[in-house]
């Protein structure tokens, strides 16, 4: 099931006027701000379906930027984001896409700044509920619902045992986990959702594992 | 876990409980959360909620003119006291109107289910409060029983307008109230269901065909008549009237007719309303250039 909360339906709190345009737009602008960890100097951000005919009006760039800016849903900020994005000195390029998409609400998001780059394209699918459909060219599933970790590494056998061990160690119990590459031998990529936080000490712990790349938290 | 409005409804009968109690009981089963850090969220909704029908009483107008001012002008009707329908059902009415006002203006709302539907079920809410004056709790208790239905329609159909049309959003918001408004007036489980059904069936095939793709209109005046179809189905149902479709097919016929529906009708503004000589004029208007010739 999609939804798996009353507050999936009743909510979420949000600067109208589209939950689906406006705060799923905010939802996936600030997934990737807190996958990037940081202010981007730059985003390319691409709309396709219907946020492309359709974003002006329901101020789905404006949400997008305030999310990238780190910026909630019920945030009055919001209003204001391209402002603020120019003020901070964020270089934004939109684009409305030609392509049908698989799902009418999709957005891809390019930031980066002199230290890297990130993509990923998000779904917004009703009532301000999202998923990420992919990040850097692998494709996966996250609802943004819980807490989540995203581990690069190297496929190679033991490496999923090893972080799973871990997060076990910790009484950290997995909800829901996909793994992902490109290629056989080559980077993967594992996602995991969970029911804890997980503390800092704990994602350095995965960090120090050996054929691991990177670790990245997603808080709630 | 109940799946459809079936279940939820045998769950609730047999174990002589509310509809209400049945999704918060599911919630804390599915989130580990307590029973009062969830009712706690609700009644911050129910907050905000409250607030926005107050700030659309008071009089708002949206950034691009298209809409505001209609809930007070009802308002003003209303106090007059020489209407046609009722004042319970005009009350609803102006505060749905009130809600969506807020919601085009950017102003701070509570999705129910969604945003450009988010006026139905405090319209008919707060309309109701004057006339059975519930507890605070019964009114945090009526938004479980309206999201219980709601999460039955969004895992099984859709509440998103470019997937199913305004019937996945203003229509699943109109039985959602339906429902919550009947179990709030001492109605079974069951007649909650069959006052959704029976809303919903009258909502079957409307299109998401918004001017200029604002949320402004068509939205604003749909979420009035969302509201009207709330109140009366919920009297239907309570008066003994059933549908002779069962919820959950309606809702499944629901979730159909949205997915043959053409793209042009679900959210893109190149339908409907949205392709009426005056829609393109509105369209031009404020972006200085209608939307199917821009680049």
């Amino acid at each position: 099931m999609k939804y798996k909360s009353v507050f999936d339906i009743i909510g979420p709190i949000m600067i109208g006027p589209s939950s689906s345009h406006t705060a799923g737009a905010a939802r996936i602008g600030r997934v990737a701000r807190s996958l990037f960890g940081r202010k981007p100097k730059w985003a390319h951000i691409s709309f396709y379906g219907s946020f492309a005919q359709t974003y002006k009006g329901h101020g789905t760039d404006v949400a997008i930027v305030g999310g990238l800016l780190d910026f909630d849903t019920f945030d009055e900020r919001i209003k204001s984001s391209l402002e603020i994005a120019k003020q901070e000195g964020i270089d934004i390029i939109f684009r409305k896409e030609e392509a049908i998409p698989n799902h009418p609400n999709t957005a891809r998001i390019r930031i980066g700044d002199e230290q890297g780059e990130l993509e990923l394209v998000g779904i917004s699918i009703g009532g301000g509920k999202i998923e990420i459909t992919e990040l850097n060219g692998f494709e996966l599933k996250l609802s943004g619902h819980h807490p989540a970790i995203l581990v690069v590494h190297n496929d190679r056998y033991g490496t999923i045992a090893s972080v799973a061990n871990v997060l076990a160690k910790y009484a950290i119990n997995i909800g829901h986990m996909e793994v992902s590459r490109k290629e056989k031998g080559k980077e993967a990529l594992m996602t995991i959702e969970v029911d804890q936080n997980i503390d800092q000490s704990i994602i350095d712990e995965l960090s120090s594992l050996p054929h691991i790349i990177q670790v990245t938290k997603i808080v709630d | 876990m109940f799946r459809n409005v079936a279940e939820l409804v045998e769950l609730a009968e047999s174990q002589q409980m509310k509809i209400a109690e049945v999704m918060i009981r599911q919630e804390m089963e599915v989130t580990g959360r307590s029973r009062e850090e969830i009712f706690a969220q609700m009644e911050r909704n129910l907050q905000v909620m409250e607030q926005a029908v107050e700030k659309g009483l008071a009089g708002v107008s949206s950034h691009s003119g298209l809409t505001g001012g209609d809930a007070v002008l009802l308002q003003a009707y209303i106090q007059k006291g020489n209407f046609l329908s009722g004042e319970t059902i005009l009350d609803a009415v102006s505060k749905a109107v009130a809600t969506n006002e807020v919601n085009a203006a950017m102003g701070t709302i509570c999705a129910t289910p969604t945003a450009g539907s988010a006026g139905v079920v405090p319209g008919t809410l707060f309309a109701i409060k004057e006339k059975l004056k519930p507890t605070r709790e019964q009114m945090v208790e009526f938004l479980f029983t309206a999201g219980a239905f709601g999460f039955v329609i969004a895992n099984n159909a859709s509440i998103s307008g470019a997937a199913g049309g305004c019937q996945a959003e203003v229509g699943s918001a109109a039985g959602m109230a339906a429902a919550a408004l009947v179990e709030m007036a001492g109605g079974t489980p069951s007649q909650a269901a069959e006052a959704m059904a029976i809303t919903l069936k009258n909502m079957l095939g409307l299109v998401c065909d918004p001017v200029a793709g604002l949320v402004e209109v068509p939205c604003v005046k749909r979420n009035a008549m969302g509201a009207a179809n709330a109140m009366i189905a919920a009297d239907m149902a309570l008066a003994g009237v059933k549908s002779r479709i069962p919820c959950d097919e309606v809702i499944d016929a629901m979730f159909r007719i949205g997915q043959s529906m053409p793209l042009a009708l679900k959210e893109t503004a190149q339908g409907g309303l949205a392709a009426t000589p005056t829609g393109r004029a509105l369209e031009a208007k404020i972006f200085g250039v209608p939307l199917n010739e821009r680049e």
